[in-house]
């Protein structure tokens, strides 16, 4: 080996720090250009092209200005994505860090009594009218759902597609019960939830032997089953036509109407519509809270704790003596009865009732409430619910963009693609939920969370 | 060998066309330490999964007597009832813990069947009665108790998953401990251990044996183990028995030297021509 050769050996490694940066450059403007057509190849003919009916036949309007600006908006955010934020020379992401978001100080101690007494004083705030205690009945009603259905998937880990079937057994119970045998909706709520239980130990039975995906698709097809006979079965059910003229509920006897002998006269009140409203927003709330209390109670019990081991490990369970075929179908009937509850809620809030209120946009919206809000947390999942049901509701209001977008823009449109945006957003900062960690339900010496990374999320 | 808490005999496991157990007959005397040895694929914790129900055999009988003279036919039973009402606990080769739950938890979960008796199957628990709450001190108890002897305590809040595998093995003992066994099936506890773990694991499993009247069957590789804590042994070759003693015969028995022990290559042909010699007259 030469000398020269020694002498021109560091040279490239002095060269090389420049070099760097002009390449991560070249590479986010190849990547970024290799998606601008793959956009260009999909959207060309999609955007590009339109067919305008003429009378006598078809024509093929261009419109390549259209096209041309979705290729730059990939270009553009490809390369910024590319060039900024995804840097080979930074850890990967918030995949790779243990989420435990241990409880963070007063804000979150104090966050349950204020969402509490916001729940408990909502219908007495000035500020609240009609479409806001509806909104409010609507979050406590899907809250309640999720925390019926976080019993089956995130402490049994049983992931449940049809929940929805549980919601239509409920309310077609409370509605068939009420009208054929004229009883009070606080006789025919226990007997829905007891109905609606039953319905989920049915659905529990074929489904004991399986797991994860296969287990999903079935109670997913379950799900649709039940639709489908509440649209066929005519004699019974009334079919698409539904079932209408539900009785209302009355205040333990008193009908809200005007007149003699109704809830205002009795308490000397004037009448208003509002208070039938007003009593609804404390029974749906009732109803939320005591499944709340049932809930939390379950899990500090052997059968709670043996959920939770089912998810963990179900082998190890049976290595126990812990029999997972009853343990199972108690999920499944547990969490139906909240369903059946919620059902029969809607059915009496409503007076009418059709298969069409039970699609699986249904299901998914409440598997996304709680699997947002992090499997198995109750806090979590009450704000899903107030985040998703509220901003869902929110987004009716968009009537501001077409300040922005022009008159022609049609905001309701965009409702489901901001929705799904925001849904997306929440999974890549939170990929586990809200509220991720888990608590223990029963301690030694010291109450710590556990992280997220250790906690199963359920395989069967 | 008449107080035999587990007797297997003409034990026969077929998967398809394999034979991975072949004519087993063995017992496990009570209040000892049982192991069964063999090299890898030697049908060990198939035996194993025949005894705890989780595999149904081909044919034979697996019979247990408790102490208090009842007795079951393990072959017949469900896999959970085998750990509930015959009183087998057991481990597993890999570490089954409830590794999101904290070790605290899986003690609990441990002895669910007892906590539901006192909880009135839920129901109870649910309206708060008192007797629920004195059976769950109680198995708080029980949980310490065990925590302690595992060494475990200081962790007790801590999430399973989070334990260093040594102490998750020591955890999974432990857990088994709980469900209050007659016999205790433990499926390579010593695997991966350094002498340390090891040596405590042994520690463990002594006592267990001295102080709770106990039996223990073990499945393992570590020689050093096997040899220092078992009563007898049981060897398995592809399936089939080779020898069945104390610890001093199954060593010095050939064709367990020759089929697992290992020896140097000239040897093996010794032992070989000793057997073939032995086997011809």
């Amino acid at each position: 080996m030469s000398a020269g050769g020694d002498a021109a050996r560091p040279a490239p490694t002095q060269a090389a720090p420049p070099r760097v940066a002009p390449s991560r450059l070249g590479h986010a403007l190849r990547d970024a250009l290799l998606m601008a057509l793959v956009a260009l190849a999909l959207f060309g003919p999609l955007l590009g092209l339109k067919t305008v009916p003429l009378t006598t036949g078809l024509a093929l309007e261009s419109r390549w200005h259209l096209v041309a600006a979705a290729v730059a908006i990939v270009f553009a955010g490809r390369f910024l994505l590319r060039y900024l934020v995804w840097r080979a020379d930074r850890p990967a992401g918030t995949a790779a860090r243990p989420a435990a978001s241990a409880p963070r100080g007063w804000f979150v101690k104090a966050l349950t009594p204020a969402l509490l007494l916001t729940a408990l004083a909502w219908p007495l705030l000035p500020t609240t009218d009609r479409y806001l205690l509806d909104i409010g009945i609507l979050i406590l009603t899907y809250t309640m759902l999720a925390w019926g259905l976080n019993v089956v998937v995130g402490l049994a880990g049983l992931l449940d597609l049809g929940y929805v079937a549980f919601y239509a057994v409920g309310a077609y119970s409370y509605a068939l019960l009420a009208q054929h045998f004229g009883w009070s909706f606080w006789i025919c709520l226990p007997l829905a939830g007891i109905l609606t239980a039953f319905a989920g130990i049915l659905l529990g039975f074929p489904v004991l032997r399986l797991r994860g995906d296969y287990l999903a698709i079935v109670t997913l097809a379950f799900g649709e089953i039940i639709r489908l006979i509440l649209i066929n079965w005519y004699e019974f059910t009334g079919g698409p036509n539904g079932i209408s003229g539900i009785p209302r509920p009355s205040f333990f006897g008193l009908p809200f109407t005007a007149g003699e002998g109704g809830f205002a006269a009795a308490f000397g009140l004037e009448h208003s519509p509002l208070h039938r409203i007003v009593f609804l927003y404390y029974v749906v709330l009732a109803l939320a809270l005591v499944t709340l209390a049932f809930t939390v109670r379950l899990r500090r019990l052997p059968v709670g704790m043996a959920w939770e081991a089912l998810r963990e490990d179900e082998i190890a369970c049976r290595s126990l003596g812990i029999n997972t075929r009853n343990t199972k179908l108690t999920a499944f009937a547990i969490g139906a009865m909240f369903g059946g509850f919620a059902g029969s809620f809607f059915a009496t809030r409503q007076g009418f009732i059709s298969p069409e209120s039970f699609v699986f946009m249904e299901s998914a919206l409440i598997l996304a409430i709680v699997v947002l809000g992090g499997l198995g947390s109750q806090i979590g999942i009450a704000i899903a619910a107030l985040v998703m049901i509220g901003g869902i509701e929110l987004l009716r209001n968009l009537a501001w963009l077409k300040a922005v977008f022009g008159p022609d823009f049609d905001p309701s449109l965009y409702r489901m693609l901001l929705f799904g945006l925001a849904m997306v957003t929440i999974m890549v900062w939170k990929p586990r939920g809200l509220v991720s960690a888990r608590m223990p339900s029963i301690q030694l010496a010291q109450r710590k969370a556990v992280g997220a990374h250790l906690v199963g999320q359920g395989r069967g | 060998m008449n107080d035999a808490i587990l007797t297997v005999e003409h034990l026969t496991m077929r998967f398809g066309g394999v034979v991975a157990v072949s004519d087993l007959s063995f017992q496990a005397r009570r209040g000892a330490i049982t192991a069964i040895i063999g090299p890898n694929g030697a049908g060990k914790t198939t035996v194993f999964n025949c005894i705890t129900g989780f595999y149904r055999p081909t044919e034979g009988m697996v019979r247990l007597r408790l102490r208090s003279g009842e007795t079951f036919l393990l072959e017949r039973l469900p896999d959970h009832e085998i750990a509930r009402i015959a009183k087998v606990a057991r481990t597993f080769q890999s570490v089954r813990l409830f590794a999101g739950m904290t070790v605290l938890e899986n003690l609990m979960v441990a002895q669910h069947n007892a906590l539901m008796r006192a909880s009135l199957w839920t129901v109870g628990g649910v309206l708060g009665l008192p007797g629920f709450r004195a059976a769950r001190d109680a198995a708080v108890e029980r949980a310490r108790y065990w925590l302690d002897k595992a060494g475990l305590l200081e962790r007790a809040d801590d999430p399973a998953g989070d334990l260093p595998y040594g102490a998750q093995r020591r955890l999974e003992v432990a857990r088994a401990m709980c469900a209050e066994p007659q016999l205790l099936c433990l499926d390579e506890p010593a695997a991966g251990l350094n002498p340390r773990e090891s040596a405590d694991l042994t520690a463990l499993l002594d006592q267990i044996r001295a102080q709770h009247a106990v039996s223990i069957l073990l499945i393992e590789h570590d020689m050093s183990v096997v040899m220092e804590i078992s009563d007898a042994i049981v060897v398995l070759d592809y399936g089939e028995k080779i020898a069945d003693g104390t610890p001093a015969q199954v060593r010095d028995d050939p064709r367990v030297i020759a089929a697992y022990l290992g020896v140097a290559d000239e040897e093996v042909e010794a032992v070989e021509h000793a057997l073939q010699a032995g086997a011809a007259p």
